[in-house]
């Protein structure tokens, strides 16, 4: 992650991207979102998505791994070229999700970020929260979820 | 569709609907963190206690599938759903721990019918996770879609 400070605010940084298979879109969903059009096919392609979909849950999740791989891999580039990454701390939320699309088995899934807005915390020396607008985009280039999050980062130390 | 699913009528505006309760381990929160979130302070106890959360603690998006589990088994299962356009606001209000009791409760806060499609009722709802200290962990505010009776008829 960067210190808060080197966040490039306004730029879309890509985060990665993730393949989704029918078996995965059913684990997920029978553990946390068992709604017949998560769960079973034939159900689902009775339902008003005509097939299995992606809860929204696992989609944000899938999103949520990437950034995760994302931030580590930005911290080694940081340290290689001599600096020091900041650190992700937990999130206080996020808001306005929205879904535009389904997600379904064989999609593959597209993570971008936009860095918005930020201030340090008064009530946290050494932090501040930060938010991002985030894009999931699918194959075809349709947006398939978008959501504001905030998420806490250090600040530079010296 | 079935009569005896709940319909949009049936919801009342402003009554709280419980949603069931669930015990988090830390196997659990792990193997969540592996596949979704591998940050420390989802990963380990040692590696947890030197970050803000002073200890291992669940994925926040761990805690809001866990939420959707408790408002599928206790209300949407036997609702005559349409799904959801999307979540206005969520927040995490404190952390998660290994063998917490998180306890669901819904509230339907503004209702109205489709201008376009009378067959379609919006709820305005809250949904909201508390520990076993009463500590409120989650609190979400979104849109469900829900079928109205004259779809049914």
């Amino acid at each position: 992650m960067w210190v808060f400070e080197d966040i490039p605010f306004g730029h879309t940084v890509e985060i990665g991207s993730a393949t989704v298979s029918a078996e995965e879109i059913v684990a997920f969903g029978r553990e946390f979102d068992p709604q017949p059009f998560h769960v079973d096919a034939e159900a689902a392609a009775k339902s008003h998505f005509g097939g299995l979909v992606a809860s929204a849950w696992h989609t944000a999740s899938l999103f949520m791994r990437a950034l995760v791989e994302r931030v580590d891999r930005l911290a080694d580039e940081i340290r290689a070229a001599g600096g020091e990454p900041g650190r992700l701390g937990p999130s206080p939320g996020f808001e306005n999700m929205r879904l535009p699309r389904p997600v379904r088995p064989g999609d593959t899934l597209f993570f971008a970020t936009t860095p918005q807005d930020g201030r340090p915390l008064a009530s946290r020396p050494g932090w501040a929260v930060a938010h991002f607008d985030n894009t999931v985009t699918n194959q075809h280039g349709e947006v398939v979820m978008t959501f504001r999050s905030a998420v806490f980062v250090t600040l530079r130390a010296d | 569709m079935a009569a005896d699913l709940l319909h949009y009528e049936d919801i009342e505006l402003g009554r709280s609907l419980p949603l069931g309760s669930r015990t988090i381990t830390a196997e659990e929160i792990v193997a969540f963190a592996r596949l979704y979130d591998p940050q420390p302070f989802h990963l380990d106890e040692e590696a947890a206690r030197a970050t803000p959360l002073r200890g291992l603690a669940a994925s926040g998006w761990h805690t809001a599938s866990l939420m959707m589990r408790l408002y599928v088994d206790g209300l949407l299962a036997g609702m005559a759903s349409m799904g959801s356009p999307g979540i206005e606001q969520l927040d995490w209000f404190a952390p998660v721990r290994p063998g917490d009791t998180l306890t669901g409760t819904f509230i339907a806060v503004g209702k109205r019918v489709s201008k376009t499609r009378p067959d379609m009722g919006l709820l305005s709802i809250v949904i909201h996770l508390d520990n076993q200290h009463g500590t409120r962990v989650l609190e979400m505010r979104a849109t469900a879609l829900c079928a109205t009776r004259e779809r049914a008829a």
